[in-house]
C-alpha cells in the first residue's frame, strides 16, 4: 500500500511531469497576451519594461501598469485596463432607467450611494419631478450619500498608508468603516451595494432610532479623524514618502480632466455640490478644502490625502445638519410615504441630459438619451472621476522611483470598476 | 459667454457653414459643428478669454442605427471660471459593414482628457480620430472583433477558444 502511493508521489515528482507543470517562456506569449506599448526597439540599453499587476495587491484591483524603469527610475508608465470591464453602457441598453441602479452601484462599488444619488437626480431632472421630491426624502439621500463618501475616503486612506507600510490606520479605518457599512445596512438592507435610492424616492424610510445612532456615531469619529491625522497625516515618515512627490500641477490637472479630491489638492477649489448646487447642498453649510503645500509643493500626495481627511470633517458637519431637520421639522411621521413620488411609469421625454454630481472620486457624470414613451433609455454614458484621473498617471509619475510610483498611483484613488465600468 | 453669445460668436468667426444648428431649447443646449471644422472651433473655444472652457467632461459617441444612417460623437465642456456648461456635436455618416468607419478630427492635443475618451469612443463604435496618438483599444482585448455599442454588433463566437455567447 505505501509503496503503492509512493510510487504515485515519485511520478509527480519526476522531472517529465514538473516540467510540464512549470511555466515555459515562450516568445508567442506575448503576442497572445495584451500586447505592451514599448517594443524591445523603443527601448535604448539601459531601459527595461516592468509589468506591476493585474494581481499585483498595490494596484488596487486590477490594473496593469506596463512601466519602463531605467534602473531605479520611472522613464514611462502606461497603464492597461479593462480587466473589469463589464459592458455597463451595452447593459444600458436593454434596461429600463429603474433597473439600471444596480449596475449604478457596481460602477463604484467603494461608494455606490452617491453613484445612485447622481443617476436618480439625473433621471429625475429629465422627468421633471425634481421639485415633487418630499423634502425628508432627499435629507434622507444626502445623509446616506455622506456617510459612503465618509467610508470611501476611509478606504482610501487607510488603503494608502497599507501601501507605504503602516498597518495600523489601515485596521482604524476599516473599523471605522464597519460602523457605517452597518448603519447602511440598517437602512437598506445590504453591506455594500444597496439600491436603496430609487427614481423619486427612497427604498424605505430610515429605521426607528437612526437619527440618534448616527448622531452618537458623528461625536464618536471626531475624535478618531485627529487620532488618524496624528498617525498617518502627520507622521514624520508619512510626510517624507508623500511630500513632494508627484506634483500634479494645476493646469495639468485641468487639462488632463483630473477632478474630485485631485483637483482640489492642486488647489483649485471646485466642488460640483457647490457650483451646480444639485439636491439640498445650497441650504447646508459646508466649506470645500483645497491643498495648500503645507509640508511640500501644492497638489502633491499629501495635499490629496490631507484633502481627503479634511472633506471628511465637511462630511460631518452635512450629516449633523441633515439630522437637526430630520429630527425636528421634518420628523418621521406616520404618514409619510418614502414611494410617493415613485412615478408609475418613467417615460422622460424624448432629449439628452448630461447630468453630474461630486462623488468621492471626482466627477460623476452620466449622459443620457432617453427615446420618448419608452422606459428604455437609447444610450447612458458614465462618464467616472477616476477614468480621467488615472489618465494623469504617466504625466505625474516621470522621473519618481518605483517604490514611489506605488505612492502616487495609491494618492489617485482609483476604484477599477469604476475605470472599466 | 452666454450661449447665444457663443454661438453668435462662433457663427461670426467661422461661418454658418461650420455652425450647422444650435438648440437651446429642451433639457440641454447643444451646438451642432460640422466635422471638417471641429478642432478649429474647440481650439477657439478654449483659448478665447471669453470662452475659455477649460475642462472637457465627457465624450459620448452615439450610434442611431442603419435607419438613421447617422452617427454622433457629443462633447461636454465646462468653463471652470464662468461657471458654463456647453455642449457640442459632430454628425457623422454611417457605415455599412463593408464601409469605411467615419473620421473625426482629434482634440487630444487640446485638452488631454480626449486621449482616453477617445480611444473608448473608437474601441466601442469604431469611429476614427485622426491625429490622435494613440488610437488603441482600451476597454476590450485588442483582439477583440467589432464594436459592441454599434446596432449592428453581433458578437464572436469565440474567443481564444471560449465561448462568448452564453
Amino acid at each position: 500500500m505505501v509503496e503503492k502511493l509512493m510510487s504515485k508521489v515519485y511520478y509527480l515528482m519526476s522531472p517529465q511531469t514538473m516540467t510540464k507543470i512549470q511555466y515555459q517562456y515562450d516568445p508567442k506569449h506575448f503576442e497572445n497576451s495584451e500586447p505592451t506599448f514599448f517594443k524591445e526597439k523603443d527601448l535604448t540599453a539601459e531601459e527595461m519594461v516592468i509589468n506591476i499587476g493585474p494581481q499585483h495587491p498595490s494596484t488596487h484591483g486590477v490594473l496593469r501598469l506596463e512601466v519602463v524603469t531605467d534602473g531605479e527610475v520611472v522613464k514611462d508608465v502606461i497603464p492597461h485596463i479593462g480587466y473589469l470591464h463589464r459592458c455597463f453602457e451595452k447593459h444600458c441598453e436593454a434596461l429600463p432607467f429603474n433597473q439600471i441602479i444596480p449596475f449604478v452601484d457596481r460602477m463604484d462599488y467603494l461608494s455606490a450611494m452617491n453613484s445612485e444619488h447622481i443617476y436618480c437626480l439625473g433621471v429625475e431632472k429629465m422627468l421633471g419631478i425634481t421639485e415633487e421630491i418630499p423634502p425628508r426624502v432627499e435629507y434622507i439621500r444626502v445623509v446616506m450619500a455622506e456617510l459612503n463618501r465618509l467610508a470611501s475616503h476611509f478606504v482610501a486612506v487607510g488603503a494608502y498608508a497599507i501601501d507605504l507600510g503602516a498597518f495600523t490606520a489601515f485596521l482604524w479605518m476599516m473599523r471605522d468603516r464597519e460602523h457605517i457599512l452597518r448603519m447602511l445596512e440598517w437602512a437598506s438592507g445590504a453591506r455594500m451595494l444597496y439600491n436603496y435610492i430609487w427614481v423619486g424616492g427612497v427604498f424605505y424610510d430610515l429605521p426607528v432610532g437612526f437619527e440618534e445612532r448616527c448622531q452618537e456615531f458623528i461625536d464618536y469619529l471626531r475624535p478618531k479623524l485627529q487620532e488618524l491625522q496624528d498617525i498617518v497625516i502627520f507622521n514624520k515618515i508619512f510626510i517624507e514618502r508623500t511630500a513632494d512627490i508627484g506634483v500634479l500641477p494645476l493646469d495639468l490637472a485641468i487639462n488632463t480632466g483630473c477632478t474630485g479630491p485631485m483637483l482640489r489638492g492642486s488647489g483649485l477649489k471646485l466642488d460640483y455640490r457647490k457650483t451646480d448646487g444639485y439636491s439640498i447642498y445650497p441650504e447646508l453649510d459646508f466649506d470645500v478644502p483645497v491643498g495648500e503645500g503645507k509640508v511640500g509643493t501644492k497638489g502633491d500626495c499629501w495635499d490629496r490625502n490631507y484633502v481627503r481627511v479634511l472633506e471628511c470633517y465637511e462630511s460631518l458637519k452635512i450629516i449633523e445638519q441633515c439630522l437637526g431637520r430630520l429630527t425636528t421639522d421634518l420628523k418621521r411621521t406616520r404618514d409619510f410615504k418614502p414611494h410617493q413620488a415613485v412615478p408609475k411609469k418613467i417615460w422622460p421625454e424624448k432629449g439628452d441630459l448630461y447630468f453630474r454630481g461630486e462623488s468621492p472620486k471626482g466627477e460623476l457624470g452620466f449622459y443620457f438619451r432617453a427615446q420618448g414613451k419608452r422606459d428604455v433609455p437609447l444610450r447612458v454614458k458614465a462618464r467616472s472621476g477616476a477614468y480621467s484621473n488615472l489618465s494623469a498617471i504617466g504625466e505625474i509619475s516621470k522621473g519618481a522611483l518605483v517604490a514611489d510610483l506605488i505612492a502616487i498611483l495609491g494618492s489617485v484613488d482609483i476604484v477599477l470598476g469604476e475605470v472599466d465600468r | 459667454m452666454t450661449f447665444q453669445e457663443t454661438v453668435a460668436h462662433l457663427q461670426e468667426k467661422f461661418g454658418p457653414e461650420a455652425i450647422l444648428s444650435s438648440e437651446p431649447q429642451g433639457l440641454q443646449e447643444m451646438i451642432t459643428v460640422s466635422v471638417d471644422r471641429l478642432a478649429d472651433i474647440c481650439q477657439e473655444l478654449y483659448a478665447h478669454e471669453q470662452c475659455y472652457f477649460d475642462l472637457l467632461s465627457c465624450i459620448t459617441g452615439m450610434d442611431n442605427g442603419p435607419k438613421e444612417g447617422t452617427m454622433e460623437v457629443i462633447y461636454n465642456l465646462y468653463s471652470i471660471p464662468f461657471n458654463q456648461p456647453l455642449c457640442l456635436r459632430v454628425m457623422l455618416e454611417r457605415n455599412a459593414e463593408d464601409q469605411e468607419a467615419p473620421s473625426v478630427p482629434t482634440v487630444s492635443h487640446i485638452w488631454k482628457t480626449a486621449n482616453w475618451h477617445e480611444r473608448e469612443t473608437f474601441d466601442l463604435f469604431g469611429i476614427r480620430f485622426e491625429g490622435h496618438p494613440d488610437l488603441r483599444r482600451i476597454l476590450l482585448p485588442h483582439d477583440w472583433d467589432g464594436h459592441p455599442l454599434r446596432k449592428d454588433y453581433k458578437e464572436q463566437e469565440k474567443y481564444h477558444g471560449i465561448t462568448v455567447k452564453y
